[in-house]
């Protein structure tokens, strides 16, 4: 810029900045319906610099969800995407998986959607080592509907549904995965950008079921019932309460209300994928090469 | 376009209702299914897990049937034709995502063998319980497409025949069979590839960037482009507009529902599909559907052979109901008489459409086992008083 003294008020013309993730995103829908101090765009944002990062034809990549805050992540995404029933994403993306195993298939949804009601289909697409993607926003409570109690939710937490404090056990996501047979399994948190976007990568370059789990504030409705402060508190907290431990066993990975929270990459194990697994089965009994022919429309 | 020939088993076999269904499926293009075990209906996904390895297809057994029934939905956007096989209780845990299927305008289809309910009622038996469920089960409003077999054959001829009407319409099809149809074993016509239509997928035209994938044609059906193909569309179960964008309001919900069903009501004249046999000038008609037609038929001929004057009406298509048809019926008849295997639920459809101008009388049966012919023509008996 010149030093030619300007007129007050002249609307200075900069050139339009960009950020690099936009064209990952349904720019025409943002702004998004997500709360101020929320981290589910600090997750999309990794999500899309991990897509950069893996050097995948995005045009191959589908992005399904199953309903909550969370599932609201498939419509913001520039991707094919799926916005299911709740906790049914797993099982659509099994299908989408199956008959065209070309497809690089995420399933981008929350703890609710995908450890509660839809437990069972986790415990399974992880027995079955489907080579899906799984990233599980874990922001502890129920949040689209107003903060009721998940099987996630810390115990002594108060949620819309345990006004008393919440009593029942807490479910350990990364214990539970590997019980079932998860072959790449990490966490994060939201304060941890660069390591959660290296996850992502890594999960997305993954051949097998891959398991992400990002914890994530909800100021709106947990934060604020459990008087933990706003996002940047809980940002502080992730700071200070996250412990890094690779390799951690995954029964020391539990987590509570104000305790720390242990993260890192748990699980990386080689396992036969479900559709190698059936491509050799099916060839070894036909006696000739198994080849897909699903796709018949 | 015609069948794939290396799927289909042309020849006369002898099989029963569940095993000509699954080759149904295979004429008809399916290379997947999900499903879940459940008597009486499991044999299909045997039959179909037996024979899709040898033709490049994937049968996979879920979890439970909320699995089953959505696995096979992602299996459709990945450009499969794709169904998936149940009774009773699994039916009623396929109803949320029969409600997907209609919202996103999935075609696919739903076969449900019918056994006794409520609950888990009469795993083995037969029953005609669900045709109320079929038309209603999932919430909020929207119209439906079932057929309904009463031979082993007509479970090929039909089961083509839904997956056809789910690609014409983007709607999800049932094939409502019940354990006594699903179970019976005769004989089976398979025709050669080239004589079996299949209807082709509405594939759009459109190039990324030009579609919209709720954009409805003439027809008020939209165009599909599956997943990996650059399209980058949304799909959701949420009320949307043409672009996919939730609507939240009731406009949109006005916009699309209205047009999701209408797109099966202007059509309900070609869908509706029956098979009327008997004298012009009838006293008795005689309107059943399923297994409990075939009892019928017993009962029709004793009653002609009493000299009685009787026709029947057979619904082989229950979805949309065939109104027009038994509207003319009832104007030409004293008596309609409904047999089924239910306490009354698709012979209050008649009552509607007879609208008063025939006595209508139910011949209703808790299920367990068929009619027996005789109370069947006690009622037609009745009807001509």
């Amino acid at each position: 810029m010149s030093n030619a003294v300007m007129e007050p008020g002249t609307l200075v013309q900069e050139p339009e900045a960009h950020n690099p993730v936009e064209p990952f995103l349904r720019m025409e829908r943002i702004p998004h319906i997500w709360c101020p101090g929320c981290g589910i765009g600090t997750t999309v944002n990794c999500f899309a610099r991990a897509l950069m990062n893996a050097g995948l034809n995005t045009d191959k990549v589908a992005v399904v969800s199953g309903i909550g805050c969370s599932g609201r992540v498939a419509g913001y995404v520039n991707l094919d995407s799926f916005h299911t029933t709740h906790g049914r994403a797993i099982p659509f993306a099994t299908g989408l998986k199956l008959a065209n195993p070309e497809l690089t298939v995420v399933v981008y949804s929350g703890d609710g959607d995908l450890a509660s009601i839809g437990g069972n289909h986790l415990i399974h697409a992880a027995r079955r080592n489907l080579d899906i993607k799984v990233i599980c926003v874990n922001n502890l409570v129920y949040a689209m509907t107003g903060g009721q109690t998940a099987a996630t939710t810390p115990v002594s937490s108060t949620t819309a549904t345990s006004p008393y404090g919440t009593f029942e056990p807490t479910l350990n996501l990364p214990q539970l995965l590997e019980a079932a047979g998860a072959t790449y399994i990490a966490r994060w948190t939201t304060y941890h950008v660069k390591q959660l976007e290296k996850a992502m990568t890594e999960a997305l370059k993954h051949k097998g079921f891959s398991f992400v789990e990002v914890l994530s504030p909800c100021p709106t409705l947990f934060q604020r019932r459990n008087h933990l402060g706003d996002g940047l508190a809980t940002m502080k907290f992730y700071k200070e309460h996250s412990q890094t431990k690779h390799g951690a066993s995954t029964a020391d990975t539990g987590l509570t209300k104000e305790g720390d929270i242990v993260v890192g990459k748990f699980v990386v194990k080689e396992r036969e994928e479900y559709i190698e697994g059936m491509t050799r089965h099916f060839t070894e009994h036909l006696g000739r090469p198994f080849e897909f022919k699903v796709r018949t429309c | 376009m015609h069948a794939d020939p290396g799927a289909v088993l042309t020849g006369v076999h002898f099989l029963n209702g569940d095993q000509a269904c699954c080759e149904g499926a295979l004429a008809a293009g399916a290379r997947f299914a999900a499903g879940y075990p459940i008597t009486p209906s499991t044999e299909i996904v045997e039959r179909f897990a037996s024979r899709a390895p040898e033709v490049g297809g994937v049968f996979i057994q879920m979890e439970d049937e909320l699995a089953a029934s959505i696995t096979l939905q992602g299996a459709v956007w990945a450009g499969a034709r794709a169904f998936t096989v149940t009774s009773g209780p699994g039916f009623s845990l396929m109803m949320e995502h029969l409600g997907y299927a209609v919202m996103t305008e999935t075609p696919c289809v739903f076969v449900n063998v019918m056994r006794g309910g409520p609950s888990t009622g009469l795993p083995t038996l037969p029953a005609q319980g669900d045709v109320m469920q079929a038309r209603w089960g999932s919430h909020g409003d929207y119209e439906i497409i079932a057929v309904c077999p009463n031979s082993p054959q007509e479970c090929f001829d039909l089961t083509v025949r839904a997956f056809n009407l789910s690609e014409r319409y983007r709607v999800p099809v049932m094939v409502l069979m019940d354990e006594c149809v699903g179970h019976m074993t005769e004989k089976v016509v398979i025709p050669p590839a080239e004589q079996i239509e299949v209807q082709p997928r509405r594939l759009t035209a459109k190039k990324p960037g030009d579609y919209l994938p709720y954009e409805p044609e003439e027809d008020l059906v939209p165009a599909l482009a599956h997943a990996g193909e650059g399209y980058r569309y949304h799909i959701t179960g949420v009320t949307h507009d043409e672009a996919g964008r939730l609507g939240v309001n009731a406009a949109a919900q006005d916009k699309l529902v209205r047009r999701l069903c209408e797109k099966v009501r202007r059509a309900s004249e070609d869908l509706a599909s029956y098979e009327l046999e008997g004298p012009d000038d009838a006293d008795v008609a005689v309107v059943s559907y399923g297994i409990t037609s075939r009892v019928a038929e017993r009962a029709v001929r004793l009653a002609r052979e009493q000299g009685l004057r009787v026709a029947k009406l057979r619904l082989l298509t229950i979805w949309p109901f065939a109104d027009s048809a038994i509207r003319d019926l009832a104007a030409r008849v004293k008596t309609i008489v409904v047999p089924e295997l239910n306490l009354g639920q698709l012979v209050r459809e008649v009552e509607r459409a007879a609208a008063g101008q025939a006595r209508v009388i139910p011949v209703s049966h808790a299920g367990g086992t068929v009619h027996r012919p005789e109370d069947i023509l006690s009622a037609i008996l009745e009807g001509v008083q």
